[in-house]
């Protein structure tokens, strides 16, 4: 458990208000909570399945702030950022931290951590225990837990949520990050030669001008949003084959228990012998509507069949999940693209963590389905826009 | 001809069947004492008329069904048969072997789309939308003359989206690989279930909730106040998302069903949306005939278009495949170029839905269901005077949506079949077997009407038409063309005797008197209804009932008549008769000579093929040519060609205005028809009743049904006269 750690290393003594730091406040515009901004920074997105907080690494504390920090808030730092693992589930992902960054006129390092949703509880419990409340620095949420575990915050943790919609936050966030860069290199990219294994290489793409612009945010659930500006955006459609179908179908099917053990099986599985194909019906391409003999005709397909299913593997079955999931959602997106006319669609959310199989498999799809005239873009730090858009509401109403 | 697809195969073919049909033929007059004789001669002939004939039947029966083929290709000239669909490719050996034919394997969706014109062209009430919460869960559609542009979404185990924009002009605009394969590969996976029926009944058991990761699951309880539904699904599977727990069997198939019907919906509605359509036919084997997801696809694209597209299915959609492949291999003799009819006796009719009738659906549905088209003579069209022909339905009550009324003429029907059996055999006394088959007439129509209290949507909408219609159908079926032909002949001829002294009374009468007069007679000449029970009870006890007895039955006289027979005359008008003999002979014609005589043109339209004892075509040609002989204005009115006798191209009782004889149709135009008087219970109130025109018409009818008469709120022979102008 991430929180048992964190309560360990926690001390919080009383907040001492004789401290000489600037601070301002002002009450939240959306739900009217009073924002202070004072030390820890964070931003919270609590989603479906996972936790993603970020949090901002003062570099640039004096020696007369160093000394008048008071001694909770040290920790708190001192333990964020000099750990990588929190507890059994909660992981700091290091190669994502953003180095050098000056935000508010402060400069300092962007930490990126997750934890599962269902730990939400314990790491409530823990502020609590440890007066986080006293702090006196509001802690901005995004991501539908924000309502969920809102009362939990109050009654529990003597904090005050304020609650931040979760587009704002996830164009916010992509914006931001895609502005300030990935440590000197390009935050978003592409695949050149999708549909060409030997030649698809990752290259950095320029998205200076963004607009307009499909977001397609993969967590357990997908949310497709459109972009016109800075301002003018909206919620498209969305569905519930996502994330959470994919990992929760691989469960049931491969009985694996984490995310990154049915991406392992996946690699190594053949979707082929669970899927059915256009050639397997029509014994090659399906001429009279240019289906190529290799599309996906029916997925698990084969499965109807008694022998077939005798005869896949764990892993033939999590790949052809992934990969029945991951063309669906292209499929959906490509519609959504031509009926907003938007040819640039950007793929995040945490699904696409460590998941080079379904980023190259969406470019791919993109691309061939639209004869070249849709292109996917992904972003680095795949999961934790909506978390950092948290953070920058903090910021931005103080 | 030829469509074997999953565990079913599904046969189409084209027959010529030989029944019986009563003719009527004049006699040659001259020299004989005319008055001792019948009016004219009926003869029983045999006809050989083109059917369509379909069937369905489970894979295992195959070597009996090509058999069956074999049995019926002997005498033609047929080299080639034409499949389609997957086992066109595992059975293509078996099937040249046993018929000795060389298979043509067809383009399964050229087929289909092919298919799926053909029932949306010639089979009203093929379309109906699924509403499983209300009280009809199927609503029919009335058919628009125009079919196109439409979307086809065929779910088999993959998903085909094609836009179909005419005859021969269709494309595939998308798919998905997730579809029936999905919810029965995955499904068997998940739940160790093989079989796809046993899945949905699975899914219809079980609770997503379990396995779903809800709005609400996310939000916890605010999502109230967002706005948001808190059962929508966020992630479908999103709770199974743990090694250590169980899930349900029914649960998990619920669940991938939502699944997979949501996602459908999704992209069929963002199909939708891209090519600005927004009707969906729904078809394949992931649809065909389940209520479970006709349900939820329903549901998905209301949720998904936000109420803007509709989700329609067709009745026959598991014959388009070999309805289309049987086209394919028919063009030299393009079916597309008739018009053809359901044949409500020999067709099975859509299965319940309803849990109770659930095994007999699935062993009828299952092993054998047929549908029978029969080709009609010449094509049917709109009546060119049809406000709207998009919104026109000819039907006044639909019964599958009025409970009580379905059950009144249910049983309606049921009291009066064995009357109709038993004048059935009568009217064949010299034929050995009339008794035997008048009695599986009867069993027939009864297991049909036993069938329609179950499932009253089995074949459309019910209506007191279509169970008139299955009547006949049955009839015919059993080889009686024409029960009533001698009645029918015996009433001609009487009628005709008093024709003259009818006349003469009307001609001594004051213009007022006689405008009145007339009018009552038209009304009285309905009364003589063999179709009516009340009538024919009458009728049958009393032999000596005439037309002064049936004016003095009339309810409401002295109602001031509002027809504008003193303005200026109409160009032309079209007169839909009912019942032979006094009813067109001393109502209907007096009607007609009086029009005539104002100069209007009179196109009098009677019935091509027999029902009841209504006047036909044929019998009009004769008793008219025998009013000629009496009458001098009738005589040189037909001369002249201001009187046009003209066929309908229907043999029902009542009157579909959307599906008539072209060449009626033609004539209307041509004489700028601006009249148009429909008589009779059938065609004027049954039918017609809110039919809106573009030009003046006349509904009259009497009510001949007490139970019918008091939910007008009158008594039973209260007249119904309704003329109509139209808006300007």
């Amino acid at each position: 458990m991430v929180m048992a750690l964190i309560q360990e290393s926690f001390f919080l003594p009383p907040l001492d208000f004789s401290s000489s730091q600037t601070w301002k406040s002002c009450r939240c515009p959306a739900c009217s909570c009073w924002i202070t901004s004072f030390f820890p920074w964070f931003g919270l997105d609590i989603g479906g399945t996972l936790v993603k907080l970020v949090y901002f690494e003062p570099k640039d504390i004096t020696a007369e702030e160093e000394e008048e920090e008071v001694e909770n808030l040290k920790s708190i730092r001192k333990y964020l950022t000099s750990n990588v693992a929190y507890g059994s589930t909660g992981i700091r992902d290091v190669h994502l931290e953003l180095k050098d960054l000056t935000l508010c006129g402060r400069k300092g390092n962007l930490h990126f951590i997750r934890f599962p949703t269902h730990d939400m509880p314990a790491f409530i419990q823990m502020g609590s225990e440890k007066h986080f409340s006293s702090l006196h620095t509001t802690l901005c949420a995004t991501g539908g837990g924000a309502y969920k575990f809102e009362q939990d915050f109050l009654t529990m943790g003597d904090l005050e949520l304020c609650k931040l919609d979760e587009l704002d936050c996830l164009v916010k966030g992509v914006l931001y990050i895609d502005s300030v860069g990935f440590n000197g290199h390009s935050e978003c990219y592409y695949f050149e030669n999708p549909t060409d294994p030997e030649r698809c290489q990752k290259l950095p793409f320029n998205l200076e001008n963004p607009y307009p612009l499909l977001l397609v945010n993969i967590g357990s659930g997908v949310s497709i949003l459109a972009a016109y500006s800075k301002d003018n955006y909206k919620r498209v459609t969305g569905t519930s084959l996502g994330g959470g179908t994919f990992f929760g179908l691989c469960c049931l099917l491969t009985g694996c228990s984490t995310f990154e053990e049915a991406l392992e099986m996946a690699s190594h599985g053949d979707s082929t012998k669970v899927d059915k194909l256009v050639r397997d019906i029509y014994g090659g391409d399906y001429e009279r509507f240019g289906l190529p003999g290799w599309a996906v005709a029916s997925s698990f397909g084969n499965m109807m069949s008694k022998e077939k299913r005798e005869s896949v593997s764990k892993e033939d079955l999590a790949r052809a999940t992934l990969i029945t999931i991951t063309n669906n959602i292209g499929s959906i997106a490509r519609m959504c693209a031509l009926n907003e006319n938007i040819n640039r669609v950007v793929f995040v959310g945490n699904f696409l963590r460590i998941n080079t199989i379904s980023m190259r498999l969406l470019a791919y799809a993109l691309d061939y389905w639209s004869k070249g005239q849709l292109k996917a873009l992904f972003l680095e730090h795949e999961g934790y826009f909506g978390a950092v858009g948290a953070l920058l509401g903090l910021l931005d109403s103080a | 001809m030829y469509w074997p697809g999953g565990s079913l195969t599904k046969l189409a073919y084209y027959s010529t069947v030989q029944h019986k049909v009563a003719r009527v033929r004049s006699f040659d007059h001259s020299g004989k004492d005319i008055d001792n004789e019948p009016l004219y001669e009926i003869s029983v002939q045999e006809e050989i008329t083109a059917r369509l004939h379909f069937i369905k039947f489970e894979n295992t029966y195959i070597e009996t069904c090509l058999d069956f083929i074999k049995d019926h290709l002997v005498n033609t000239e047929t080299k080639v048969i034409k499949a389609t669909g997957g086992g066109a490719y595992k059975f293509k050996d078996l099937i040249e072997k046993k018929l000795g034919l060389k298979v043509d394997k067809e383009d399964v969706m050229t087929c289909l789309i092919k298919g799926c014109n053909f029932v949306l062209r010639n089979i009203p009430h093929e379309v109906f939308a699924y509403q499983k919460d209300s009280d009809t869960e199927f609503r029919f559609q009335t058919n628009h003359p125009n079919i196109f542009p439409y979307l086809l979404v065929n779910i088999g185990s993959g998903v085909s989206i094609v836009k179909v924009e005419s005859e021969d002009k269709f494309e595939w605009i998308g798919g998905s690989s997730i579809g029936g394969g999905t919810f029965w590969g995955l499904g068997a996976l998940l739940t160790k279930t093989k079989k796809f029926d046993e899945l949905l009944q699975l899914a219809s058991k079980g609770q997503h909730t379990n396995v779903d990761m809800l709005v609400k699951d996310v939000y916890g309880g605010a999502y109230q106040t967002l706005g948001l539904s808190g059962n929508l699904i966020a992630s479908s599977f999103g709770k199974s998302t743990t090694a250590d727990k169980e899930f349900s069997k029914e649960d998990m198939a619920k669940s991938l069903l939502h699944m997979i019907s949501n996602d459908i919906g999704q992209l069929a509605c963002l199909h939708a949306k891209l090519h600005n359509l927004d009707k969906i036919y729904f078809g394949g084997f992931f649809i065909r005939g389940h209520p479970v997801t006709m349900r939820t696809i329903t549901y998905s694209i209301n949720f998904f278009s936000k109420g803007e597209v509709q989700a329609l299915f067709l009745r026959h959609e598991g014959y388009l495949g070999a309805i289309g492949a049987f086209l394919k291999g028919a063009e030299q003799d393009n079916p597309n170029q008739y018009s053809w009819g359901e044949n409500y006796a020999g067709s099975s009719g859509l299965m319940s839905t309803s849990p109770d009738v659930y095994p007999m659906q699935r062993t009828r549905s299952g092993t054998f269901d047929m549908l029978e088209m029969d080709r009609l003579e010449r094509p049917l069209v709109n009546l060119p005077l049809l406000k709207d022909p998009s919104t026109y339905i000819p039907d006044t009550v639909d019964l599958t949506d009025d409970a009580m009324a379905r059950k009144y003429w249910l049983t309606c029907f049921e009291e009066a079949l064995d009357g109709v059996a038993k004048r059935a055999a009568a009217s064949q006394p010299d034929s050995v077997d009339a008794q035997e088959r008048a009695e599986k007439f009867r069993q027939k129509y009864w297991n049909k009407l036993q069938t329609l209290r179950q499932q009253p949507f089995a074949y459309g909408t019910l209506t007191v038409r279509s169970l008139l219609d299955t009547r006949e159908h049955c009839l015919n079926e059993f080889n009686f063309p024409d029960p009533y032909s001698k009645v029918k002949q015996k009433e001609n001829g009487i009628a005709l005797k008093c024709f003259q002294s009818v006349i003469e009374s009307l001609d001594s009468l004051g213009w007022e008197e006689r405008q009145f007069a007339l009018v009552k007679g038209l009304l009285a000449g309905n009364v003589f209804d063999w179709g009516a029970k009340a009538v024919s009870d009458v009728l049958e006890s009393e032999p000596q009932f005439g037309f002064e007895e049936a004016k003095s039955k009339l309810q409401g006289k002295g109602r001031s008549l509002d027809l504008d027979l003193d303005g200026p005359p109409h160009k032309c008008a079209l007169i839909f008769a009912d019942n032979s003999g006094i009813d067109i002979i001393l109502g209907v014609f007096p009607f007609v000579r009086e029009l005539l005589s104002r100069g209007t043109e009179v196109i009098l339209a009677c019935n091509s093929g027999p029902a009841l004892n209504d006047v036909t075509y044929s019998e009009s040609l004769i008793v008219t040519e025998r009013i000629a002989a009496m009458d001098p204005v009738i005589h040189s009115a037909l001369r002249d060609e201001k009187l046009l006798l003209v066929q309908t191209g229907s043999s029902s009782p009542c009157l579909d205005l959307s599906r008539l004889d072209q060449g009626l149709a033609v004539l209307v135009r041509e004489r700028q028809t601006d009249l148009v008087v429909i008589e009779g219970m059938g065609r004027a109130i049954h039918t017609n009743y809110y039919a809106v025109l573009r030009c003046e018409s006349l509904k009259l009818a009497v009510i001949k049904n007490s139970w019918l008469a008091d939910r007008l709120g009158g008594k039973i022979f209260s007249v119904i006269f309704k003329y109509e102008v139209p808006c300007k």
